[in-house]
């Protein structure tokens, strides 16, 4: 038995704990979030290029590290952690992963050298408007070498030079994946409830763009990513709800009221047991998460699920009450509650909310019942 | 990451599995029936003893009190595998696991001769005598008096909540010895024979309409000083030795669990009246929690096994299991008896879901809740041990137990 990680993955986490504390400090966040013109901050992406982690589980001969999804559920905590305002999960869960998965050779040649480099930016669209996407709500179309249609929102998709599209080809769906640089492409930047992320509204007006995977296979391969995705993102919510617990759990050593500190208080142990009940009910799912995610399991798709309606129900509450224990202070825009309050949510629906995976989770439940 | 055994470990396993095939049958892991009886009784005893034969009982115990002196991880594989072939452990659960290694942590060698064996062997059974009426969260606040005369202690007061106390044969019980210090600091620890003049075993009704426990009189009971455990007036970090001990044995809800409440619903009408229960949104969504919160458990199990494996102790972070398993079984009962709407009142065996287990969980869980550390509590031990929060003001420090509120 060892259902842990490996001293090498933890020296990992130790490494990007460091240089994250350095480079993704909250100032560093907070002029993101400050300034309406910024969604990402550069300098951190290119550090983080610089360190390999946008390679770590790209295959050598592409010009990545050839590690594997546990380096990565690693480095997806620490940045959780840090709010990192940088576009790494649409770039390496969403991007990468589809075209590891689905990308032909001539693809991958391509895509994946310059995703290791931090050159390329990527961005999974699927969305087209309020509720989660189904095969017959796909509007958007392809004709095997043009793209049309509208995707709102994409996640950084006001930077990505590339993003990954679900559309409508013949009387199926596909992947297509598309350069975003090109004049079929328009870009509207929106307001988000967390803008230290980048979103936009994408527009496609026969916008050149490439099959990726088979045709007509597109809505199974676009699950089979946000399987993997769901498992990365899982590791990203544990590491902000575990940064939640830690900001409560040092105010409440330091904030005095009625002459004690209010930690002594059962009502505010109570509620910070609860977040750490929660969050390692995340972890467990997590880690079994990870597991399938790095052996190609079978039963990934059950672990994915279960983790990712672990860890979205624990950032939510390790969020929420870690404003509650704050008091006042944690409803100002200085103390930094919100950074988490915000990403907690962006986390939870991006790639299918907290309802959608439930669904999931219990339909797998019911064919590996029936099985 | 894996989910194999080490190579040792794993032949081990097979090792154990193989005694117990041979010695308890095939594995049955669907019976979930309570033993009770005086035949159980003799099954348990006679299948402990041969356990002791076989090698396989105080496995992490010093070798010269008749261990083997393993890691825990090898005590926590063969209790898997006996949960599998649903051995009959549970008489001697707390004496084993928790009484025992106290005993052997402070009891003279020439005790240790006399009461390790029998145990052992399955002869001799063992209860734990810490929770009183007025004592329960807060047990160091017993009042259970022992007063020296002569080379004795003299007894008298009241326990509760002591399982199996009707047909153990010693117990380690915890007694205040002198009320002029304060609370943690008056108490010391004996070894009890409950079958001493002056003990009276009376069973509890409980609201399940069973009785797992006791109340346990004393008056005027002796006890010799040569059965004390430790100091005198150090009985409270004893107490902490058997309760730490409580850690490796905790276990599952032992309740009907998702897939029990997955197939009531497949075959249970929708609130809406189309379709079945299963396909309910919002039983669906219960269900995925309930699902998440039941693996989440099991994983959680699985990474104590890693740090066992690797040679570190379990800590406090174990108290989560409890208060998972307790609300769970509690929640989902409450679910599968709604689910049938009037119907699911009757508990009657042969009419109601799953023979009445549904129903057996509703009115087991609220004391599953409160057994070996309420909710709260297990929240203050989360809270002041794993997080390193600050204690509770407290009113009893520095004062004498006999002037606390209560304190008579």
């Amino acid at each position: 038995m060892n259902f842990d990680f490996s001293d090498d993955q933890k020296m990992l986490r130790e490494q990007a704990r460091k240089f994250l504390d350095e480079k993704s400090s909250r100032k560093i966040v907070r002029d993101v979030l400050d300034n309406a013109d910024r969604f990402h901050d550069a300098t951190l992406w290119k550090g983080v290029a610089e360190q390999g982690w946008l390679g770590v589980a790209i295959p050598e001969e592409h010009g990545g590290l050839g590690l594997g999804g546990l380096e990565l559920c690693v480095l997806a905590e620490e940045i959780g952690r840090a709010v990192a305002p940088i576009p790494f999960s649409s770039t390496i869960y969403f991007f990468a992963e589809a075209v590891l998965a689905s990308g032909s050779a001539a693809q991958k040649k391509a895509l994946l050298p310059k995703i290791a480099s931090g050159e390329l930016i990527g961005a999974f669209a699927t969305s087209e408007g309020p509720g989660a996407p189904s095969p017959p709500s796909v509007e958007a179309t392809f004709d095997g070498s043009k793209l049309s249609g509208v995707k709102i929102p994409v996640t950084d998709g006001d930077i990505a030079t590339n993003a990954v599209v679900l559309a409508r080809e013949g009387q199926g769906l596909s992947l297509v994946v598309v350069d975003l640089n090109q004049a079929g492409v328009k870009r509207e930047v929106l307001t988000t409830l967390d803008p230290t992320r980048g979103h936009a509204k994408l527009t496609f007006d026969k916008a050149s763009a490439e099959r990726l995977g088979k045709a007509g296979e597109g809505w199974e391969l676009a699950e089979a990513v946000l399987d993997r995705a769901a498992v990365l993102i899982a590791f990203e919510q544990l590491g902000g709800a575990q940064a939640c617990l830690d900001m409560a759990v040092d105010y409440a050593k330091s904030r005095f009221a009625f002459s004690r500190q209010i930690g002594s208080f059962q009502a505010i142990k109570h509620k910070l047991a609860d977040m750490y009940v929660a969050i390692e009910l995340g972890r467990s799912n997590a880690y079994y998460g990870a597991w399938a995610l790095s052996t190609e399991s079978s039963q990934l798709p059950l672990a994915a699920a279960a983790a990712r309606v672990a860890a979205s129900d624990a950032y939510y509450l390790a969020a929420k009450e870690n404003i509650q224990a704050h008091g006042g202070m944690g409803f100002t825009w200085e103390v930094d509650c919100h950074l988490f309050y915000r990403r907690a949510k962006l986390l939870a629906v991006q790639a299918g909310g907290p309802s959608v995976w439930k669904e999931k989770l219990v339909r797998r439940l019911e064919l590996k019942n029936v099985a | 990451m894996d989910f194999n055994d080490s190579a040792e470990e794993a032949a081990f396993r097979a090792e154990a599995r193989a005694w117990l095939e041979k010695t308890v049958g095939q594995p049955n892991a669907k019976s979930n029936l309570r033993v009770e009886g005086p035949e159980a009784m003799e099954a348990a005893k006679a299948y402990q003893k041969k356990k002791f034969e076989a090698g396989y009982a105080g496995l992490t115990w010093r070798k010269d009190v008749g261990g083997r002196e393993l890691a825990p991880i090898f005590q926590v594989i063969f209790g898997q595998e006996e949960q599998k072939f649903q051995a009959p452990t549970g008489p001697f659960a707390i004496g084993l696991g928790m009484c025992i290694p106290t005993v052997i942590a402070f009891h003279s060698p020439e005790k240790l001769k006399r009461y390790v064996g029998p145990a052992l062997r399955g002869e001799e059974i063992w209860c734990q005598l810490f929770s009183e009426p007025s004592a329960g969260s807060d047990v160091a606040g017993l009042k259970t008096r022992a007063v020296k005369d002569g080379e004795d202690w003299v007894i008298n007061g009241q326990k509760v909540w002591t399982s199996g106390a009707h047909y153990s044969d010693f117990g380690i019980l915890l007694a205040r010895t002198n009320p002029e210090k304060e609370k943690h600091k008056g108490l010391t620890m004996f070894v009890l024979n409950m079958k001493a003049p002056g003990v009276e075993v009376r069973p509890i009704h409980q609201m399940s309409g069973g009785s797992n426990f006791n109340e346990v009189y004393f008056n005027d009971v002796r006890i010799s000083d040569t059965e004390r455990l430790g100091e005198v007036g150090n009985g409270w970090n004893v107490a902490l030795v058997t309760l730490m001990n409580e850690r490796l044995a905790v276990g599952g809800s032992m309740g009907p669990e998702y897939g029990e409440i997955l197939e009531l619903a497949r075959n249970t009408p929708s609130p809406s009246g189309k379709g079945t229960l299963l396909q309910d949104q919002a039983f669906r969504e219960k269900l995925a929690s309930w699902y998440v919160s039941a693996e989440g458990y099991t994983l959680g199990k699985y990474r104590t096994m890693t740090a066992l494996s690797k040679g570190q102790t379990p800590g406090p972070e174990s108290s989560i299991g409890k208060i998972l398993n307790a609300n769970r079984m509690q929640d989902l009962a409450n679910a599968a008896i709604e689910a049938e709407d009037h119907y699911g009142i009757i508990s009657d065996p042969s009419l109601a879901a799953m023979q009445g287990a549904f129903h057996n969980a509703y009115m087991w869980a609220p004391g599953l809740r409160i057994a070996g550390g309420t909710d709260e509590i297990l929240r203050n031990i989360i809270a002041e041990r794993v997080l390193g929060l600050p204690q509770d003001v407290r009113v009893d420090k520095g004062v004498a137990f006999k002037d606390l509120p209560g304190g008579r």
